[in-house]
């Protein structure tokens, strides 16, 4: 018998990333500690190895911040375009000179496999930058007016799920739009926004125009409500996004929101199978399904519901979970504990509502956090896992018999952001892309994100959009 | 200029026996058809200076809990139609207004206490706005839709489409052409309305209802509520199956507390903005206010590898 | 005309329009997915002892291939003489799995080989073109397998498949898989780069496993466009799913175009990931090659001393 073709380790080396043992808020261009001298320990969830230590803003040091973010809007509004322009492309080109270097860094604070943040979210990240850099000189051309105006003082509250690619989201229109911009990462992923910091640095960023206040919710909900922020920018869970709605309510305070999802994913029987199976894999299992994109409800025609299933086991069967920096991995770790608790509340729910649940034969690393991707059959509308966004690499497996009932599936939920057709058929694909009520439809294919694309929900996932000439709209007095 | 008899002159010149003319029960219009409040509730409207014109429905949370049934279910049709469809049905309203236009200019006289003249200029310009918005309805698609340049084997196309059910506070000054300034933009982008009219002026409004119906406008596409804004637009910024909101005809007070009550469902709102004219040219704000959008992807790929070379 | 084992599908062969029917209605190939998936798999990291079993199994698997004009019986004895020992200077390299001539060279490569694990394949049935009456095919066949040819590798009439006659190239496999008798094994390359599209080679996979097809293999390395990750792996989709529907394993062949080990080892991770391990063993898979022995061989030197090896310390064949 010869031996398996087993992997060896192939880990991405450490050593490219110089993590230091404490950083300081970064305020008018310079590192410093909050007001009151707390911090926060950032940990890496594949091994809960303490990163770094990381200060934590109180509502003084948030004020700071969006006073030196007001003190520069002045001159960084009365720029140039063409000079905006060049910053900008100044950053997108250090971060694709950095790249490596941030894509450890990421793997590591955010427990993400090394093999997306390389190939997905840095990518995205520099053309990001790159995309809105050019517009900063063109704005009169975006169908804004002769003349569009920044609205001032941006206060951007970002997610743990894509650290650096959403800060990019935010901070790339912000900034080509001559706003200035206090950006509060996530409290489970402060380093990537810090390490950014320095990259505004090394391109000579006039100090003040980009502003990195780290903390927890309090400090976000600071930032929302503080009275000299002109634009509020948010992705993030539905629940806060409704709190920072209710906040802004009677003020000029200019909002989009960026919220959660429970994308249906729909094949027909006509499908090109193969893809399909990985289209799903790809839908719900990138990023450990922390995406609030993912298509977590698997809407599958009733005549191949068998089938289709037997090549979806196979196909998770071949997916390899582990270290997050080894090149191989597939499925990292869960962002933090509270994540994995709620995953795994709503996964046993799923189970005592009478959900048939299955995972692969996969072994779980003994620390840090990990949840074993995870098919729920037998699922129906009814069923809290078809409601809840579970956030997490779970998906459930819906049937329906025809396409109008797919559709009725598929709209049934207060959510309304992304959405997967699967068919060979193009009068089917564009019949149901238009009936679907979501802001991205994927059809033969899923989770596909552009710098030229505009990105955002429907209903109750948020609104406005990021990404593409629309993303210019959240960022302009107009 | 009224053509409507005063009640002092009949009493006064009873001798003459002029004809006595029949009066116009003003009802809301809802689902296309015209009811009653269900609460069996008016209230007196009167003319600038104070005088009685006419008894208006006072709408209850019920009535406005009906508006938004007809509005979901007029949806879909009404977004499905095609855009050419729309701008047809629109322009019908203009026409039909043109031809009620004596009317209008008597009742936005009496309503705002404005000339003659003044008033047929709010008339005119209302009816240039059904126009102006019917010509809209196949143009916004291209003007905020487009192919995206992704850096990849994709097809990616972004395209405007309507919100939903979308509840507009008329602006409380303009009973007709502000009116007809945040109705037409709704639906001409596909979708449906439910309006509460002008608080102190709502019968341009109710009458309105009577043209849209005879304009082969789907019933429940625009819904016309009087009463109590307050009152109304509560339960509608509330509603879980209201999408988004014209906050126009609220003041600040009562825009913070409805926004803050949209936010439970996420409403898209639109605050109050400050209009001092309402003939200026609008834009496309009031278009773009309420239309979501829709990005879909497709592969392209290629066409296939061939090459023989023996 | 005899057919194959009966089956679950052998009645879709019964006649022209339930061949068609069947082969039209397999689920179609969605390209850029189809390449997509490929990319990624080509992103694997095959490290350390993974990488040194890979290179062996990827030697072990080479069916190593002369087909020129320009062939002679000196040449033949010499790419004989490699595959049984592709390095003189390390023992435990394994034999290639075959040499694979022309047929008028099969009895040469055949005592070139003699006595060794290699066997002798032979490309037939007018190869490349394929174009000549099927009279002249099968007696191709015939010689080849009569001076002791362990496999054939036939071409498939590409315009009978792409004028949609596939009951022609039906019987032409079948008839081909006759005069294979029982000794030869059959690879049946369908010259993907003609077929053009995915939707083409999943057909053609379905139509030689089907008419008993031992290997189907992608190409003859003469065309613009040979084996690709992507081919290969559509191919691997359709052995796979064909043993799951008829208990009948099949073996691949990506030919042309595979020179390094870097793009020898992606295709493992193919055969891996897709058909799984039951293929990993040469008796499944091969890679239709010539040039990429010596890649394997500077790669496992490379491993087993720490340094880069140079061209000079493998032999030209």
């Amino acid at each position: 018998m010869a031996p398996v073709f087993d992997y060896a380790p192939a880990p991405e080396s450490r050593s490219v990333v110089d993590i230091a043992p404490s950083y300081g808020l970064f305020i008018d261009g310079e590192f410093t500690e909050a007001a009151g001298g707390k911090v926060f320990k950032t940990v890496s969830p594949s091994s809960e190895e303490v990163l770094s230590e990381v200060a934590e803003a109180s509502e003084e040091d948030v004020d700071r911040a969006v006073r030196a973010a007001r003190k520069a809007f002045e001159k960084w509004s009365a720029l140039p375009g063409s000079e905006r322009a060049k910053y900008l492309f100044r950053i997108a080109r250090i971060i694709q000179e950095r790249s490596r270097e941030l894509a450890v860094l990421e793997t590591l604070d955010n427990g993400k496999p090394i093999r997306e943040t390389r190939d997905a979210d840095l990518p995205l990240v520099a053309a990001h930058f790159f995309y809105y850099a050019g517009w900063a000189d063109k704005l009169e051309h975006a169908g804004y007016g002769a003349n569009p105006r920044p609205l001032g003082v941006a206060g951007q509250v970002i997610p743990w799920n894509f650290p650096l690619l959403m800060l990019a989201w935010k901070i790339a229109p912000a900034l080509a739009t001559g706003n200035t911009v206090v950006l509060k990462p996530a409290e489970t992923t402060p380093l990537s926004a810090l390490f950014f910091a320095d990259i505004c640095r090394q391109a000579g960023l006039p100090k003040g125009v980009v502003n990195i206040v780290t903390g927890d919710g309090r400090a976000g909900a600071a930032l929302v409500a503080h009275p000299d922020v002109n634009k509020v920018a948010f992705t993030g869970s539905t629940a806060v996004g409704k709190e920072i709605a209710r906040t802004v309510a009677g003020t000029r305070k200019k909002l989009t929101l960026e919220l959660g999802g429970k994308g249906a994913n729909i094949v027909f029987d006509d499908a090109p199978i193969d893809q399909a199976v990985e289209g799903i894999v790809n839908g719900i299992f990138f990023n450990q399904g922390q995406v609030c994109c993912a298509g977590s409800r698997l809407l599958v025609q009733e005549s191949i519901h068998d089938e289709l299933l037997d090549s979806l086991k196979r196909r998770l069967s071949t997916l390899r979970l582990g270290d997050p920096l080894d090149k191989n991995t597939d499925i990292g770790a869960i962002n933090s504990a509270e994540q994995l608790a709620r995953i795994t509340a709503l996964a046993e729910q799923g189970e005592a509502e009478g959900a048939e649940r299955w995972s692969p034969a996969c072994e779980l690393p003994e620390s840090g956090y990990w949840f074993a991707p995870t098919l729920f059959t037998n699922v129906t509308q009814a069923h809290t896992i078809a409601r809840d966004e579970i956030f997490g690499p779970v998906l459930s497996v819906l049937t329906f018999r025809t396409p109008d009932e797919a559709v009725a599936k598929a709209n049934n939920t207060p959510y309304g952001l992304s959405a997967g057709i699967w068919t060979e058929k193009g009068s089917r694909i564009l019949a149901v892309a238009i009936k679907l009520r979501a802001g991205v439809i994927w059809s033969n294919t899923f989770n596909k994100f552009d710098p030229t694309s505009p990105f955002g929900g429907y209903k109750e996932s948020g609104f406005g959009r990021e990404g593409g000439r629309h993303g210019l709209e959240a960022y302009l007095d107009v | 200029m009224s053509d409507k008899p005063e009640k002092t002159e009949k009493t006064d010149k009873s001798e003459r026996t002029e004809r006595l003319s029949v009066f116009k029960t003003y009802k809301l219009y809802v689902g296309g058809k015209f009811p009653r409040s269900e609460s069996g509730r008016v209230y007196e409207v009167t003319d600038a200076k104070g005088k009685w014109l006419a008894n208006a429905p006072q709408s209850s949370r019920k009535d406005a809990r009906d508006a938004v049934v007809a509005a979901r279910k007029a949806f879909g049709a009404w977004s499905g139609a095609t855009a050419y469809n729309r701008g047809q049905i629109l322009y019908r309203i203009a026409e039909m207004l043109e031809g009620r236009r004596d009317q209008y200019v008597r009742e936005v006289g009496e309503a705002e206490g404005l000339s003659r003249s003044k008033a047929a200029a709010q008339v005119d310009a209302a009816i240039d706005r059904w126009v102006w918005y019917a010509g809209w309805t196949d143009k916004i698609a291209q003007v905020v839709g487009g192919g995206n340049p992704v850096a990849g084997p994709f097809f990616n196309l972004s395209s405007p489409e309507p919100t939903g059910v979308v509840a507009v506070l008329a602006p409380q000054e303009s009973s007709f052409l502000g009116l007809v300034s945040v109705v037409a933009p709704v639906v001409a982008t596909g979708n449906t309305a439910v309006v509460i009219a002008s608080e102190k002026a709502p019968l341009p409004a109710l009458s309105l209802g009577e043209v849209l119906a005879t304009s082969d406008l789907p019933g429940g596409v625009v819904n016309i509520l009087s009463g109590r804004t307050a009152e109304i637009a509560a339960p509608l910024a509330a509603h879980q199956d209201v999408n988004a909101i014209d906050l126009a005809g609220a003041d600040e007070v009562l825009a913070k507390e409805l926004e803050i009550a949209a936010a439970d469902n996420l409403k898209r709102v639109l605050r109050p903005q400050p209009v001092d004219d309402w003939t200026a040219a609008p834009g496309t704000e009031r278009m773009t206010a309420f239309l979501e959008t829709k990005t879909v992807w497709h592969p392209t790929g290629s066409l296939g590898a061939s090459g023989s070379s023996y | 005309m005899p057919t194959t084992a009966p089956h679950a599908l052998s009645d879709v062969t019964a006649s022209d329009s339930t061949l068609r029917r069947f082969l039209h209605g397999l689920p179609g190939v969605d390209a850029v997915g189809l390449e997509a998936r490929a990319a990624s798999l080509g992103t694997r990291s095959i490290k350390t002892t993974a990488k040194a079993y890979a290179i062996d199994l990827a030697i072990s698997m080479v069916d190593l291939t002369t087909l020129e004009g320009a062939d002679t019986p000196g040449k033949v004895r010499a790419l004989g003489a490699k595959a049984v020992r592709p390095d003189p200077t390390d023992r435990m390299t394994p034999a290639t799995a075959a040499v694979c001539v022309y047929p008028d060279m099969v009895a040469t490569a055949k005592k070139a080989v003699a006595g060794s694990s290699v066997k002798v394949a032979s490309v037939a049935t007018a190869f490349p073109a394929g174009r000549a009456p099927i009279a002249v095919k099968l007696a191709d066949v015939r010689e080849a397998v009569a001076a002791g040819a362990d496999e054939i590798d036939m071409v498939i009439d590409r315009g009978a498949f792409l004028a949609g006659n596939y009951m022609k190239v039906y019987d032409e496999i079948t008839a081909v898989k006759e005069a294979c008798g029982t000794d030869a094994r059959l690879k049946v390359i369908f010259e993907t780069g003609e077929l053009s599209t995915y939707d083409n080679i999943r057909r053609a996979s379905w139509l030689g496993m089907l008419a008993g097809a031992d290997f189907i293999k992608t190409s003859t390395g003469k065309v613009a466009v040979n084996a690709t990750p992507a081919n290969t792996l559509l191919m691997l989709e359709a052995v796979r799913d064909f043993r799951a529907q008829t208990g009948i394993q099949v073996g691949v062949k990506p030919a042309g175009g595979i020179r390094t080990s870097k793009d020898a080892i992606k295709f493992l991770v193919l055969v891996n990931e897709t058909a799984g391990e039951d293929w990993l063993d040469n008796h499944w898979f091969r890679f239709g090659a010539s040039s990429l022995l010596n890649d394997l061989l500077l790669q496992r030197q490379k491993l087993a001393t720490g340094r880069y090896s140079g061209p000079d310390y493998v032999t030209v064949d």
